[in-house]
């Protein structure tokens, strides 16, 4: 026994030596394929910090993640919504903006969003639309001259099994609540169960729910259309040039991703020089060209090619933008929400 | 001295499956209120009622979607079972190149089990690997991803192995000699298998259903990948209320009722192996797994 116990402390002992000796590092949790990993060798060399990289799939998986002591970080990459519901969770802390002299690279019409309105504690990243990402061969095929410009493709007959929804709550009552010309944020159960029994007649048209996997199906040529975001639908289009992307005419979700540090980050100072890192042009240019989704920073839009400015899945217009409307969080709500999903998804 | 060597195993269960079991029951039963924790039987009525707070939503769509997760997890086992029982009772028999064919069947496994199921979607996709053989040959194509059967082949093909090693296991440690004095007797071969074999192998069968039919009805992963999503399972289900929705206590109260339902199926299959054994009609329980 008494050796046991030895052996057990020996191990506990060289576990929190190896521990202690690493160097400084910051943890960083962002989204999946939303960085261009090889930055973080020349952030180490001009800092000698380390970047120990990890990947959520969701705003709420991340949440979970966050408060559930499922790990600690120092820089987390969360959307619009779910950022002003960790400022009301006081899961944030302030940024010392001295620390980050590239936030000038940053385009100003990026600050003091409705998410963060006194601009405390995120740092735009990237943005977008939510849209339909169609294969203009096979829409000709199916529907001979028609313009994808509305959501009511979505639910036209003549694309059954044609069809990719998002599988995100969300996302996914976008073009719904759009097309009924609701807002995106509604807490009124009588346009939230209108815009379900709309998804559920929708139903025996979609082909799946999918995640990521869609930019490689549409790629594929597996369906007609797709709910996608922006910036998916650029890395599409760049691998099948049948491939359009439009924000239909009713109505689209704009989103915003930033930078934040949560309360309990353990490097800060080490977190803040990489949200720099992060916004100087050249990184974000270099970010910007590998994710294919929007960047925030004003210096780099101007090193980009014409092609890829000009191209509506990468820069929306102010019409589109004008249209668009953010996610806010939904609070106590969200509950009846997740149950009219599980309807929608349950059904068949 | 020997009992040394015990206290780590009971230190690592009751850590990671006593603690943990105890730690959703308390979730299950608890909610937390403006002025702290309180017990409540709320999130096992929410599972079974009907509408959601009186508000305009659907009958029981819970428990329609545990109906269909164990009406899917049923019809693997059987598909796996059908399968397997022959290929292990080959497996036994072929003396000369046992240990080879039986590598063949484990080779797979060294792969990730995320990997083997997204290789099935290029194999069922509608240009995939499947239609493009099919229409080489001049057949029809067949659009099976993201549908019913799609998710049953992911389970059978990731599970097959768990129904096929117990009973293998089982027929090549059986005594040759019994089979023999059953041919001296005068049983021909179908009688011989029905009446010996097959009797004497229950107790890999039992452990082969029992091992199938737990992952089976918990997958969540299966039913994402090839269902496309729209083949929500109960799986699906305590996942999105831990991972997206936050609601733990919801969550942990729909583990409950899927391991209560699991402890009563494996009953009913335990069932089966109770059979007289003495005169006397007591019942003689075989081992199985656990």
């Amino acid at each position: 026994m008494k050796k046991f116990i030895l052996g057990v402390a020996l191990l506990v002992t060289l576990a929190i030596s190896f521990t202690g000796c690493r160097g400084e590092e910051i943890r960083v949790f962002n989204w999946g394929n939303y960085m261009d990993e090889s930055i973080f060798a020349e952030f180490r060399a001009q800092t000698g910090i380390r970047v120990r990289y990890s990947n959520f799939g969701s705003n709420e998986e991340m949440h979970t993640r966050v408060t559930g002591g499922g790990g600690a970080f120092d820089l987390i990459f969360p959307s619009d919504y779910m950022i002003e519901r960790m400022i009301r969770e006081e899961l944030l802390l302030p940024i010392n903006f001295d620390n980050i002299p590239n936030i000038r690279y940053i385009d100003e019409r990026f600050f003091y969003l409705p998410f963060d309105p006194e601009n405390r504690y995120s740092v735009p990243y990237k943005w977008g639309t939510l849209g339909i990402l169609y294969n203009a061969v096979m829409v000709r095929e199916i529907a001979g001259d028609i313009v994808v410009d509305s959501w009511d493709i979505l639910w036209d007959e003549r694309f059954a099994g044609n069809i990719f929804m998002y599988d995100s709550m969300r996302d996914s009552f976008t073009p719904p609540l759009k097309r009924l010309g609701y807002s995106l944020n509604t807490t009124d159960i009588d346009e939230l169960t209108a815009a379900r029994d709309m998804l559920i007649q929708q139903r025996p048209l979609v082909r799946a729910f999918l995640g990521d996997l869609v930019k490689d199906s549409m790629i594929g040529n597996e369906a007609a259309l797709a709910l996608v975001f922006s910036g998916c639908a650029r890395f599409s289009m760049g691998h099948n040039s049948d491939l359009n992307y439009v924000v239909p005419r009713e109505g689209s979700n704009i989103w915003f991703d930033s930078m934040v540090i949560p309360r309990g980050a353990r490097n800060q100072a080490g977190a803040e020089a990489f949200i720099n890192f992060l916004s100087s042009p050249e990184i974000a240019l270099r970010n910007t060209l590998y994710t294919g989704f929007t960047t925030t920073n004003w210096a780099t839009l101007e090193m980009l090619p014409d092609e890829i400015r000009n191209d509506p899945a990468f820069w929306p217009s102010d019409e589109v933008i004008g249209i668009s409307e953010a996610f806010i969080h939904l609070g106590e709500f969200t509950a009846v929400w997740d149950r009219a999903w599980v309807e929608v998804l349950a059904t068949r | 001295m020997k009992r040394i060597f015990v206290y780590p195993y009971i230190l690592w269960m009751s850590v990671f499956i006593v603690a943990p079991l105890l730690i959703v029951l308390w979730f299950s039963v608890t909610a937390t209120a403006p002025d702290g924790t309180v017990f409540t039987f709320y999130h096992f009525t929410r599972f079974f009622a009907p509408a959601f707070e009186g508000q305009p939503f659907f009958q029981r769509i819970y428990i329609a979607v545990m109906t269909r997760s164990i009406r899917l997890a049923v019809v693997s086992t059987i598909v796996c079972f059908v399968l397997g029982y022959p290929l292990a009772y080959a497996l036994a028999k072929f003396y000369s190149h046992r240990s080879f064919l039986l590598f063949l069947f484990m080779v797979p496994l060294w792969m990730n089990f995320l990997l083997r199921t997204y290789a099935w979607l290029t194999i069922l996709e509608q240009n995939g690997v499947l239609n493009a053989v099919l229409s080489f040959l001049g057949l029809p194509t067949v659009d099976l991803l993201f549908t019913d059967t799609a998710v049953v082949i992911g389970m059978v093909y990731n599970f097959l192995p768990f129904m096929v090693l117990p009973i293998y296991t089982v027929l090549r440690d059986m005594d040759n000699s019994i089979i023999e004095a059953a041919q001296d007797l005068g049983a021909n071969r179908v009688q011989v298998f029905l009446r010996v074999v097959f009797p004497m192998s229950m107790s890999g069968v039992i452990s082969g259903l029992t091992m199938v039919f737990m992952p089976a009805v918990t997958t969540f992963v299966i039913s994402n990948l090839l269902g496309g999503g729209q083949f929500i399972l109960i799986g699906n289900l305590i996942e999105r209320q831990f991972i997206h929705v936050g609601d733990w206590h919801f969550g942990s109260a729909m583990a409950i009722i899927l391991i209560v339902i699991i402890l009563f199926m494996m009953g009913l299959i335990k069932l089966i192996d109770r059979q007289p054994k003495e005169p006397d009609g007591a019942t003689v329980e075989r081992g199985t797994l656990y």
